[in-house]
């Protein structure tokens, strides 16, 4: 086959049937570690199994394995298609997929026997972080090589987001990861106290900002358009919330370490900027949603876009609740308490997941030179089921949570406190035994989704599709 | 919190730079991109560029609804930096910082509650151990802050004294009771490891004849051994009969309290690693007062 005249699908399909493989693996780490919260018996004494170990597991199965790979396959198809380019170099696309399985596999092996840099959502050990970083130059060499060689004037906007979500993430892992090796599986941080502290969390909320928003807003903006066949709503809406969201982000950090060691002045200034960063974040709800203005009808009959549209309500949601709970006087009820995890998992499951789902039902037919997925029906009963399980976690971890902010917070008339730490979890029981529920119910639906991608690709050949020869 | 420095002043102006420059940028970001450009798209029409078929952008303006609620969080976050730290070294008109805002807190609490740990601390331990309230209120402490390792029935857990037997490390009157929580207790009084010296042989032999004297059936040959070792070793701290002494928070070895457990391989494995418990102290933490209450309350667990 003359590679030259061809997109480059191949890599597509690797990466985007391991999204569908790593979530399924992920979320049900997610539900493991959650039945340990109802049932603590599980883990069977088995020091793999406790819940310190599983934990990072499943952050990192679901943002890295999961997330990444739909990265990963989203960003090198919209790329080329609009691009009209095939991806700079099929061998460092290759190279891309199986490093960042390797990652996947060495992050399931070492996290569960406990070896770790200690640092959340960064727990890898440094000779996996040399791994990633050889990937993710890789990555970025494919991905900006592609755009360079494009044979259309301008830079479609997805790529905007998808180039500054790749760039911001070589930056921030090899900032955040920088540490001295003791042995081939320990390093201590080159940070010390509040600085590392900083360090880290300027990390976290910013892999929060680019890895699970910037390039998923980059999905967002290719998919949405294309599945509703209608213009995105507005060029200058684009450009004003993409500087404005990429700049701010980047201060918003301080905010997961209010009332701390933190320097008052980092503390207020990541509160300030979490507030500015509610008008740019909504910048691509809003892009998004008023895409469909004047094709509303298509949501009754077309499960994908439903997956899309109410994956931009959830961004929408959790991006007002973002910037409410970096408020310091909010921040003295939520912090420490299940509000976060509550919000944490509106954008992953509402978000994250959502427009994944949504993206893979529109990629894999063309993929595999089909029309559709083999089932819509399913389609649509994924949404419903998805929507269910997120709404039942998200509601009870908003309940758990204020509950414990109140039940912490409370004094008695003598000034000792109303509840021991031990009655505010005792008193969790029902709201995590309902958030276990939430998450059965949304992993039910990858379930449903894997069979829906099996019988898809059945029988079906991968294909090669061309490259029109007209700018 | 507020007693940070800047190093020097070009770190204070290097955050102050950044940050007015991103603010002043948001707003000249809304500007230029309002501004109308010759031969561009009328408004509500697609501009001239498509992708991959059928990829298209409307030139639509940004709402108006949004734009305030951009406007309002940018003028909010100006004056926020007036008002609080925020901008380097400029340390906000109201003079506000988390330390100061701490302290006033904690001394209002303490213009609250002070006085009524104030009264208590003015009645005996036995007293307050038989009034209902004062051990209400003592327990309360005690969740909070002694239960993590004794327990919420302050039974305890291995290496974790039970507080409501007869069996005191260190004494279990009143005076000693609360010279236990506000000073703590351990590190000077530690149960050395001795597999060095004794070798395995003679770990087993002490463990034998300890559980000679605490009445367990033993091999009695091998006991004999054990006690040669025990008078030299272990006699100054534990005592001839095995009594233990509360001055050095030895145990006694004659009871069925076992901090660590009574089990023969348990008790080898104290004599062969050590034990090294500590107490912390809680004067500086609770105050003098709050440990009275709590002293009485423990006091009234075992009396």
């Amino acid at each position: 086959m003359d590679t030259s005249t061809t997109y480059n699908y191949k890599v597509v399909r690797q990466f985007a049937i391991m999204t569908v493989v790593w979530g399924i693996v992920g979320m049900l780490v997610g539900v493991v570690i959650a039945a340990q919260l109802v049932w603590p018996q599980l883990n069977f004494d088995i020091p793999w199994l406790t819940y310190s170990r599983l934990r990072p597991l499943h952050t990192n199965a679901v943002i890295f394995a999961f997330g990444g790979s739909a990265l990963f396959a989203t960003s090198y198809y919209v790329v080329q298609r609009t691009c009209q380019a095939r991806l700079f170099s099929n061998g460092l696309a290759a190279f891309t997929f199986w490093g960042w399985q390797v990652v996947i596999v060495a992050a399931a092996i070492t996290l569960p026997l406990g070896i770790t840099a200690s640092k959340e959502y960064a727990e890898l050990e440094w000779p996996i972080d040399l791994l990633i970083t050889l990937v993710w130059v890789a990555y970025a060499v494919v991905f900006f090589g592609t755009i360079v060689k494009r044979r259309v004037k301008h830079i479609y906007v997805a790529n905007w987001f998808y180039g500054a979500f790749i760039l911001t993430i070589a930056v921030l892992h090899v900032v955040n990861s920088a540490a001295l090796p003791v042995t081939a599986t320990k390093s201590y941080s080159v940070y010390p106290g509040a600085i590392d502290a900083m360090v880290q969390w300027w990390y976290g909320h910013n892999a929060v900002g680019f890895f699970l928003t910037a390039g998923f807003l980059g999905m967002m903006y290719y998919f949405v358009p294309k599945q509703a066949n209608r213009p995105v709503y507005s060029y200058r809406l684009s450009v004003v919330h993409f500087w404005a969201l990429i700049s701010t982000y980047m201060w918003a950090g301080p905010h997961h370490l209010h009332y701390t060691a933190l320097p008052d002045w980092a503390q207020s200034l990541g509160m300030v900027f979490s507030l500015i960063l509610l008008a740019p974040s909504w910048g691509g709800m809003i892009n998004g949603i008023m895409t469909l203005s004047g094709a509303w009808h298509k949501l009754r009959t077309d499960p994908i876009l439903k997956f899309l549209i109410v994956s931009l309500s959830f961004y929408g949601m959790s991006t007002f609740e973002g910037p409410m709970m970096s408020i310091k006087t909010v921040n003295a009820l939520s912090h420490y308490t299940d509000w976060t995890i509550g919000h944490v998992h509106s954008g992953a499951l509402g978000w994250v997941a959502m427009v994944s789902i949504g993206s893979l039902y529109f990629l894999i037919p063309r993929l595999f030179g089909r029309e559709q997925m083999h089932s819509i029906k399913l389609i649509d009963v994924h949404f419903w089921v998805a929507t269910i399980g997120v709404v039942l976690y998200i509601v009870a971890m908003w309940i758990a949570g204020i509950m414990q902010g109140l039940m912490w917070r409370a004094v008695n008339a003598d000034g000792t406190l109303t509840y021991s730490f031990v009655e505010s979890l005792e008193a969790m029981y029902p709201y995590y035994f309902v958030r276990l529920l939430g998450g059965l119910v949304f992993l039910s639906g990858m379930l449903i989704m894997a069979y829906n991608v099996i019988r898809t690709i059945q029988g079906n050949k991968p294909v090669e599709a061309a490259i029109p020869q007209t700018a | 919190m507020g007693d940070f420095t800047f190093s020097s002043d070009f770190w204070s102006w290097w955050v102050i730079v950044l940050t007015v420059g991103n603010i002043l940028g948001c707003w000249w970001l809304i500007v230029w991109t309002m501004k109308k450009r010759a031969g561009e798209a009328a408004s509500g029409d697609v501009t001239h560029h498509t992708w991959d078929e059928t990829l298209q952008e409307y030139n639509n303006p940004l709402p108006r609804w949004w734009l305030w609620l951009f406007y309002i969080t940018l003028v909010f976050a100006v004056i926020y930096l007036v008002l609080y730290p925020g901008l380097g070294k400029f340390r906000g008109v109201l003079g506000w910082t988390g330390e100061v805002r701490y302290e006033k807190e904690m001394e209002q609490a303490e213009a609250r509650y002070g006085p009524i740990f104030a009264n208590y601390a003015k009645q005996e331990i036995p007293a307050l151990a038989a009034d209902d309230e004062a051990v209400r209120t003592g327990r309360r402490l005690f969740l909070n802050y002694c239960a993590t390792c004794h327990g919420s029935d302050a039974r305890g857990f291995p290496g974790f004294p039970n507080l409501t037997d007869d069996a005191w490390l260190y004494g279990g009157d009143p005076a000693s009771i609360k010279t236990s929580i506000l000073n703590g207790r351990g590190g000077q009084g530690l149960m050395i490891a001795w597999e060095g010296q004794l070798g395995e042989q003679g770990v087993n032999e002490v463990t034998e004849y300890v559980l000679q004297i605490n009445g367990r059936e033993v091999d009695t040959a091998l006991a004999r051994k054990g006690r040669q070792h025990y008078q030299q070793m272990c006699v100054s701290c534990h005592g001839a009969e095995g009594k233990g002494n509360q001055a050095l928070g030895a145990p006694d070895l004659t009871d069925d309290a076992w901090l660590y457990g009574g089990s023969p391989g348990t008790i080898r494995e104290s004599i062969a690693k050590g034990r090294n418990g500590r107490m912390p102290a809680h004067k500086d933490f609770l105050g003098e007062d709050k440990v009275h209450l709590l002293a009485a309350y423990v006091y009234s667990l075992s009396n």
